[in-house]
């Protein structure tokens, strides 16, 4: 990664940032941040249908990003496998969403390989940044 | 919270748990903590986040070491899903569960696929559960722990705290009244 939106941490701090963010966001971003951000990774601007499909969709796995986080995802989603109750990814639904950068790029990181098999491109974060930014109540 | 990164790491790990503890109600008497398998205090928070999100944050005596050990060692093929973590708070986990393993002697051997629900006290201690029971929509799964036990979030599997999972037939029920 060239450019970086957020400090980097020692791990003892990346770990406070962590219990912060249980108590109250950590808020060291925004996911309008972070779309802008892999916005200019990718070197265009994020399409939110284009996101909207890659969300739904199964990339020749089992499962969809909306097999956990529901369609759309502005209510609590259900963990696939077991069954445990997820805040809703959209932020105008979850204040907490996207607040935490390495909070996101962990989940991205596992996310995508268990739907894809592989990292998701910064376009594929970008796309799903705008969909979910545009899911407003 | 934003938090000052020049903040003395130490000091501030000490405040934070306190307040974590209190404001999740953690600091009071452990309840049912009569055996290994409730919860040991305090908690690191990144376990109840990290361990704590895709599942219940299970009580670390409900295993040996030595499925903890191959537990953190293959987090990236976890049950089927990605659950890696940074080395740092991988090793912390690490210790911390291999601190706490269970010892006494039914947990004393590592269960298959180091699955807690199949290792030999948990059957032991739902054997007058029906087979049934454990697929009902209300419950899904046997590692669904908090279906039936309230207090699992806490530690707490006392068998007089327990909760009947809604919609379970009656003739299903038996378990919970002996
Ligand atoms: C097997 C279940 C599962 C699937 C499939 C899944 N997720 Fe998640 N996702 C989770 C869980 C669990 C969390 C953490 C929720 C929490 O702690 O509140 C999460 C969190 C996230 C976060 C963190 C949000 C934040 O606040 O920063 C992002 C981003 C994310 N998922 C994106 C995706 C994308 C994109 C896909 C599809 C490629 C996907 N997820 C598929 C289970 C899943
Ligand atoms: C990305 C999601 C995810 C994360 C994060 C995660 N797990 Fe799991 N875990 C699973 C899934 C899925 C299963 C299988 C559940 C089932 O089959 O009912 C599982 C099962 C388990 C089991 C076996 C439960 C049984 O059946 O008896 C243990 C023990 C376990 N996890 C420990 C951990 C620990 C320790 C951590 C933290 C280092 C962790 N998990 C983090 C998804 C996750
Ligand atoms: C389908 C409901 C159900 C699920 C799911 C379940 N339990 Fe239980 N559990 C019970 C019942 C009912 C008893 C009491 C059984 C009896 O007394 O015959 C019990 C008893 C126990 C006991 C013994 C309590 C005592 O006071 O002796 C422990 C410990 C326990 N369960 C742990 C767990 C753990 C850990 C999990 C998840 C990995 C789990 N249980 C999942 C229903 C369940």
């Amino acid at each position: 990664m060239m450019l970086t939106r957020h400090l980097i941490l020692n791990p003892a701090a990346a770990l406070l940032l962590a219990t912060a963010a249980m108590a109250a966001p950590a808020a060291d971003t925004s996911a309008g941040t972070q779309l802008e951000y892999w916005s200019a990774q990718a070197g265009a601007p994020g399409q939110a249908a284009r996101g909207q499909a890659f969300f739904t969709s199964r990339h020749g796995g089992e499962w969809s990003c909306s097999s956990c986080h529901g369609t759309p995802p502005i209510r609590e989603g259900r963990h696939a496998t077991t069954d445990k109750s997820i805040n809703p990814l959209a932020p105008a639904f979850n204040p907490r969403s996207f607040t935490d950068s390495a909070r996101s790029d962990k989940w991205f990181r596992r996310n995508c390989k268990d739907v894809l098999n592989r990292e998701c491109s910064a376009g594929e974060k970008a796309d799903v940044l705008a969909y979910l930014l545009q899911l407003k109540p | 919270m934003s938090l000052p990164h020049h903040t003395h790491p130490g000091h501030a790990l000490a405040a934070l748990l306190s307040s974590l503890s209190l404001a999740l109600g953690l600091a009071g008497p452990a309840a049912a903590d009569d055996d290994e398998r409730g919860m040991p205090r305090p908690v690191p928070p990144a376990y109840s986040s990290e361990c704590g999100s895709c599942h219940l944050a299970f009580p670390p005596g409900a295993l040996p070491a030595a499925s903890w050990k191959h537990i953190m060692a293959g987090l990236d093929k976890h049950y089927g899903s990605n659950a890696s973590l940074d080395d740092a708070t991988r090793r912390q986990l690490d210790t911390w569960l291999q601190t706490h393993a269970g010892t006494w002697k039914r947990v004393g051997e590592a269960p298959p696929e180091d699955r807690i629900t199949r290792s030999a006290w948990f059957q032991r201690k739902h054997r007058h559960i029906r087979d049934a029971v454990w697929t009902h929509a209300s419950v899904k799964r046997p590692a669904n722990c908090s279906a039936c036990h309230p207090g699992a979030e806490r530690g707490d599997f006392d068998d007089d705290h327990l909760k009947i999972p809604p919609g379970l037939p009656l003739h299903l029920r038996w378990a919970w009244f002996d």
